[in-house]
């Protein structure tokens, strides 16, 4: 059977449509009758709430409802939302009301939503909608959180921790290795990330069909799955009779994988007001309420011999996990995991506190951890390198798991509850591979000549192993239609990353239909009833799997019709372009369109021995644990001393998920990852303050990356098939974002090297780099202004 | 995101909105609406009329006149930006809007509304500053014309009064041959200005600096002309010392902190641009320092 | 609520709406005319993805209101389409060059590069970078975007045979 899609830089069948403005996103689904939902949110950071009225409100015309926590129906008008993620760990799993009950925990909580005939109006009823608020004390400061003194996030605790633990592994004695180790050296690494922000912010718009008793909800979200069966609970409805979609989604990035209180209270509306009701959210919400990643703050160590080869590594990790954990501790989780990458490392201890601020939660956002850790690691490579006076690329090599080590087993469980272990991968090869892509060799002539015109470049590297792949499965239906078309649902989704395009260049292939015969279903819970969704860069190995699965059981069963039908030995029938055909005699042959048919049999009279009913099967691929992809970037910037200013001149990618599906898509996942990355190093930061008011609440002040910020990256693949999977696939969506940072952060250093300047925060700020230089008298040494 | 309800009022002439301006209650008027409807959308501004000038006739163009440039209020930026007018007599401003927002942004967006919203790190002010223009105001009273030093209140607070309108910009031109530069520090591309520097340079052939004027952007409330730096330079021959030494007569300034930028840093960056604006402007009278 | 009689053609098809002075241009494109390839991304004029041409120029339907097109010329991504139904050039580009993946942003760049390359037919990729500042991305990192204008201007002049 050849492989005419799998591996091809196949055009998307995505793109006709968003192209000409025929997308549907869930602000395009309309209803008559529909009213327009707008909510009334905590003004502060903590507080309890007394009474609420809504009087004025419901007076406004055009207003149809204004409904509190007490107007939902039991049991999602008092218990809190199921937690996603459980975990021992966690000392306080706390998850948030739909509605606010008698305290707020963070700016923009939820409190009362009102119904009316148009978005406008229902904005101009929020002004009437009176709250009672006694104002708290509001933790803002993740470093002081733990203090006796702070205040407390929650009333209902005695602290704000919400969880220790210790990821550790090596020699009984790690502190005698680090004690008689030749040389220590310690970092303290702040780091504040964003959120995802993708174009696209949340939308829910639910709609109540009182025929046939199914509540049709359509929402942005990367889990429609996940989505239906919290309904299910939180409204104590039968799963059969709740349908969630996903319809197309304008970017998911992590954020719109967990469950929304909004996304429980719309639908709820909508049954008791017995409308279709739509919440579209507006940006300014979106700052203030949808899920980011936020402050981390990491104390480590490193202990190295006299060749710079590593003896151990440890330290601490304070990470703010804002004032409920929907999603567990399952960032800092990763990012302790993470943290050793591609390096041989005998003793690992990480101590890790996640405490609860006043500020929305933190949960994954595109590298989910990965990006910091990896950062740590980088940082202190780097000092490494600079302490004893080795090439960065060097001491790195001298330090990487080789390739003949494979499977390596770590030491530690990853957050797919299995040892962490790498299937695959040459991180030798790949980081070869970076620094020929960039010219490392000739950098030193490129940066002397550079000053020599009084202009300052550096180079910067970053390693990464990244778990993708995970569990539990999602699951894909391959179907023949009596058409002759093949039917494909899937739990998987798609906000981007070209879904129906990578699964259907496998079906394509492995059935033996062509490529535009495909129709395809994705994000919608009535097409398959399993299903889990998009985060962790697991929807390729997974779906892809489950495809691959599927379509060989179908194949098989169109080559045993074929060849009973024809009369002809199995082994005779090739199937391609949707014919089977026998290749002996005449080339007898059978269109999909006739085997369909045959497989549905006759009224009345028993199919023949062995054959099924239809041409259909699902299959659902079960990881045995998350495969891990790798990979190597190389920024080379140019940094104005004189403003602190950054640009990225040149950046190379060299990237190992794995098989690839496909190139193009692949490339644009990196490119876009990049993109993200960027961002986390020099632009991105969500600003509180000491009353945990949200200060960044515009795409003003909270800057993303344009096209003058982000080069077109140089990108080369290394593929090491894994093991875990029949495709040999891994992830591909975070590994672009995963080292970004790590690599443009070391560069700005880099390029300063001469004053001596080191930095160890992300974002880098133009200012930081300014104050860093005036502290150490730069200016003084660069003489007069330039 | 929406805004409050208001009443829309679009006149076909400056007296009737000057008319409608005199008896409208809590009303705004609307140029661009690039600084004014993300405000109304943010409901930061509640406005009970809107009186829109689009239909307003006479109020854009571009007109040179016995050396002076008469701009109309609602002469769109995209206009001055492509205007060989501007090129030829007012090079500052065309480089100066390079900086200003994005090509949608200055499709719709006036002269006279930026002036109007003043917002201190705003491009457009600066360059009037600098030229001591002088800016043109109606109201259903009459005309009257303030020059910029005046014009240019507290923060984002000018001299027009709730029923007057900007009219007209006029703009005494510089020689031809002198020297400009516009240099601004933004984090992106288009973003507002951290610290922007606006220079204008005379210099004689013998490099003595005949005139110069030199202003700041985003260091305090509005637009920042700094004369000290402009006497340091006056009459002096002009080379790299006496342009650092001008420059170093800006870090007198007592900008604000915000999450942008801190004080120290603004004063920093001042130096920066004006030094790198005064290189540039000379550059563009031949005179490489 | 008062509302305004408003007159404005959209993708060379006439309207006659009566509409609240508050509606946003994308709403009326969006929710009163089915338009919906125009996309709200921010409302605070940032992000461009609501952009479309209000006679022949760019402008972010978010910070225009339905009123102020009245007697105006209106395009959008719908208007960009040939009758035939495929895609035209600039759309075709992004397709080949792989321009869009969640395809949100998409339209809102696909008018503001149909007017930068309209009036600047053979841009540098440096003048393509600039032109896009007033939009944003977030799946793309933009190498994609850029490569398709570049494309699409290419295959423009071929047809223009110069």
């Amino acid at each position: 059977m050849g492989a005419k899609q799998f591996g091809a830089r196949v055009a998307r069948v995505e793109d006709p449509a968003l192209l000409s403005g025929r997308g549907r996103f869930v602000d395009d689904v309309k209803f008559p009758g529909m009213l327009h939902a707008c909510f009334v949110r905590s003004p502060h950071a903590h507080a309890r709430i007394g009474g609420i009225d809504a009087s004025a409100a419901c007076a406004l015309p055009g207003v149809r409802a204004v409904l509190t926590a007490d107007d939902l129906p039991p049991p999602m008008d008092r218990n809190r939302m199921p937690m996603l993620v459980p975990n021992p760990a966690i000392a306080a799993s706390l998850t948030q009301h739909c509605l606010a009950r008698d305290e707020v925990c963070y700016v923009g909580q939820a409190i009362a939503v009102v119904l009316a005939d148009s978005r406008y109006i229902a904005e101009d009823a929020i002004a009437l909608v009176e709250v009672e608020y006694d104002v708290l004390p509001a933790v803002s400061d993740y470093r002081t959180a733990d203090e006796p003194d702070a205040p407390r996030a929650h009333l209902a605790l005695d602290d704000n921790i919400a969880s220790k633990f210790r990821m550790a592994y090596g020699d009984a004695d790690a502190d005698a290795a680090f004690a008689a180790a030749p040389h220590v050296f310690t970092e303290e690494i702040w780091q504040h990330r964003g959120g995802g922000m993708a174009m696209e912010t949340r939308a829910v718009v639910a709609n109540s069909d009182p025929t046939s008793g199914l509540l049709t909800v359509w929402s942005a979200t990367q889990t429609p799955h996940i989505c239906r069966r919290m309904l299910a609970d939180l409204l104590d409805r039968d799963l059969e009779s709740i349908r969630v979609i996903a319809p197309d989604v304008g970017g998911g990035f992590g954020p719109k994988a967990i469950f929304y209180a909004e996304e429980a209270v719309i639908p709820a509306a909508a049954l008791k007001l017995r409308r279709p009701v739509k919440w579209t959210e507006d940006r300014r919400e979106h700052f203030m309420c949808a899920t980011q990643e936020r402050d981390q703050l990491w104390t480590v160590s490193i202990a190295v011999d006299d060749g710079g080869k590593i003896l151990g590594v440890r330290g601490t990790l304070l990470h703010d996990t804002g004032a409920f954990v929907p999603w567990g501790i399952i960032m800092p989780y990763i990012a302790a995991a993470t943290m050793p990458g591609p390096y041989v490392i005998p003793n690992y201890a990480l101590d890790v506190k996640v405490v609860l601020t006043n500020k929305v939660a933190t949960t994954p956002v595109r590298g989910a951890g990965r990006p910091q850790a990896v950062f740590a690691m980088e940082r202190l490579m780097d000092r490494v390198a600079r302490e004893l006076k080795l090439d960065a690329a060097e001491v790195r090599f001298r330090n990487f798991i080789q390739p003949q080590q494979m499977p390596y087993a770590v030491g530690l469980t990853f957050r797919d509850g299995k040892p962490l272990i790498y299937d695959s991968g040459d991180y030798p090869k790949a980081q070869q591979e970076a620094l020929r892509l960039i010219d490392y060799a000739a950098f030193q002539q490129r940066k002397a000549a550079a000053r020599a015109q009084g202009r300052f470049i550096g180079i910067g590297i970053g390693n990464y192993v990244e778990g993708t792949g995970l569990g539990p499965y999602e699951g894909v239906t391959v179907r023949v239609l009596p058409d002759g078309k093949v039917a494909v649902a899937t739990g998987a989704t798609n906000q981007g990353q070209g879904t129906r395009t990578t699964l259907g260049q496998i079906i394509a292939d492995r059935v033996g239909c062509r490529f535009q015969d495909i129709i395809m279903t994705v994000g919608d819970t009535a097409a398959i009833s399993q299903g889990v969704g998009a985060f962790a860069s697991r929807q390729a190995v997974n779906a892809g799997s489950s495809a691959m699965m599927a379509s060989e059981v179908v194949r098989t069963q169109i080559i045993k019709l074929a060849a009973q039908t024809l009369g002809v030995p199995e082994s005779d029938i090739d199937v391609d372009d949707g014919i089977a055909v026998a290749r002996s005699g005449n080339r007898p042959s059978l269109t999909f369109r006739e085997l369909a048919r045959l497989a549905q049999g006759m009224p009345g009279f028993s199919l023949a021995p062995g054959q099924t009913p239809g041409l259909e099967h699902t299959a659902y691929f079960t990881p045995p644990q998350a495969s891990y992809c790798s990979g190597t970037h190389l920024a080379e910037v140019e940094v104005d001393p004189m403003t602190g200013a950054v640009t990225i001149v040149n950046y190379a990618v060299v990237h190992d998920s794995g098989t690839i599906i496909n190139p193009l898509i692949v490339d644009g996942q990196i490119q876009g990852g990049v993109a993200h990355g960027i961002g986390n190093a020099l632009l991105e930061w969500m600003r509180y303050d000491e009353n945990a008011q949200p200060l960044t609440t515009t795409f003003a002040d909270y800057l993303i990356p344009l096209a003058t910020d982000v080069p077109t990256c140089k990108i080369a693949h290394v593929e090491s098939p894994t093991p875990l999977n029949p495709l040999g696939v891994k992830g591909a969506g975070e590994g672009g974002t995963i080292p970004a940072a790590a690599a443009i952060v070391a560069a700005a250093e880099d390029a300063l090297a001469e004053f001596g300047v080191h930095f160890a925060e992300t974002p880098l700020m133009p200012e930081r780099i300014v104050g860093a230089l005036r502290a150490v008298g730069a200016y003084d040494k660069l003489g007069e202004i330039a | 995101m929406k805004p409050a309800p208001f009443k829309y009022h679009a006149p076909r002439s400056i007296e009737e909105a000057a008319t409608l301006l005199a008896s409208l209650d809590n009303a705004k008027v609307l140029a661009g609406g690039q600084s004014l409807v993300p405000m109304m959308n943010f409901r930061y501004v509640i406005v009970d009329h809107i009186v829109d000038l689009a239909k307003v006739e006479g109020l854009a163009g571009i007109r040179v006149d016995g050396g002076k440039m008469r701009i109309g209020a609602m002469t769109r930026q995209r206009d001055l930006e492509f205007s060989p007018e501007v090129a030829k007599h007012c090079p500052l401003l065309r480089e100066a809007l390079c900086h200003v927002g994005h090509r949608q942004t200055r499709n719709r967006g006036t002269i006279g509304g930026s002036l109007a919203h003043a917002d201190p790190a705003a491009e457009q002010p600066t360059v009037c500053a600098v030229h001591d223009a002088v800016i043109e105001i109606t109201s259903a009273g009459g005309r009257r014309r303030v020059s910029f030093a005046e014009f240019a209140v507290a923060f984002m607070t000018t001299a027009v009064e709730s029923n007057e309108i900007i009219t007209a910009i006029e703009i005494p031109l510089w020689p031809a041959g002198h020297g400009y530069s516009f240099h601004e520090f933004a984090r992106r591309r288009g973003d507002f200005a951290i610290v922007g520097a606006a220079v204008l340079l005379d210099l004689a052939r013998d490099r003595t600096v005949r005139r110069a004027s030199l202003a700041l952007c985003g260091v305090g409330t509005g637009p920042l002309r700094m004369a000290e730096a402009e006497r340091m330079l006056t009459g002096k021959r002009f080379d790299r010392a006496v342009a650092q030494a001008a420059a170093a007569a800006v870090k007198t300034i007592t900008p604000v902190s915000d999450i942008h930028a801190s004080a120290d840093y603004r004063r920093h960056l001042a130096e920066v641009q004006v030094f790198r604006a005064l290189r540039d402007a000379a550059l563009r009278c031949g005179v490489r320092i | 609520m008062a509302t305004r009689s408003i007159s404005l053609t959209v993708n060379g098809q006439r309207y006659e709406r009566e509409v609240e002075s508050r509606l946003s241009l994308a709403d009326l494109l969006r929710h009163e005319l089915a338009l919906t390839g125009t996309h709200v991304g921010c409302e605070h004029g940032v992000c461009g993805a609501c952009t479309v041409l209000i006679d022949g120029r760019t402008a972010r339907s978010c910070l225009t209101f339905a009123v102020q097109a009245d007697g105006c010329e209106v395009t959008t991504v719908e208007g960009l389409t040939p009758a035939t139904g495929e895609l035209n050039v600039l759309q075709q580009a992004f397709q080949d060059q792989h321009g869009l993946q969640c395809g949100f942003c998409t339209p809102g760049i696909l008018m503001t590069l149909t007017e930068l390359l309209r009036d600047n037919p053979d841009p540098t990729e440096s003048e393509v970078r600039d032109g896009l500042t007033g939009n944003l991305c977030r799946c793309t990192g933009y190498a994609g975007i850029v490569s398709a204008a570049l494309e699409a201007a290419r295959r423009l002049r071929a047809q223009q045979g110069s």
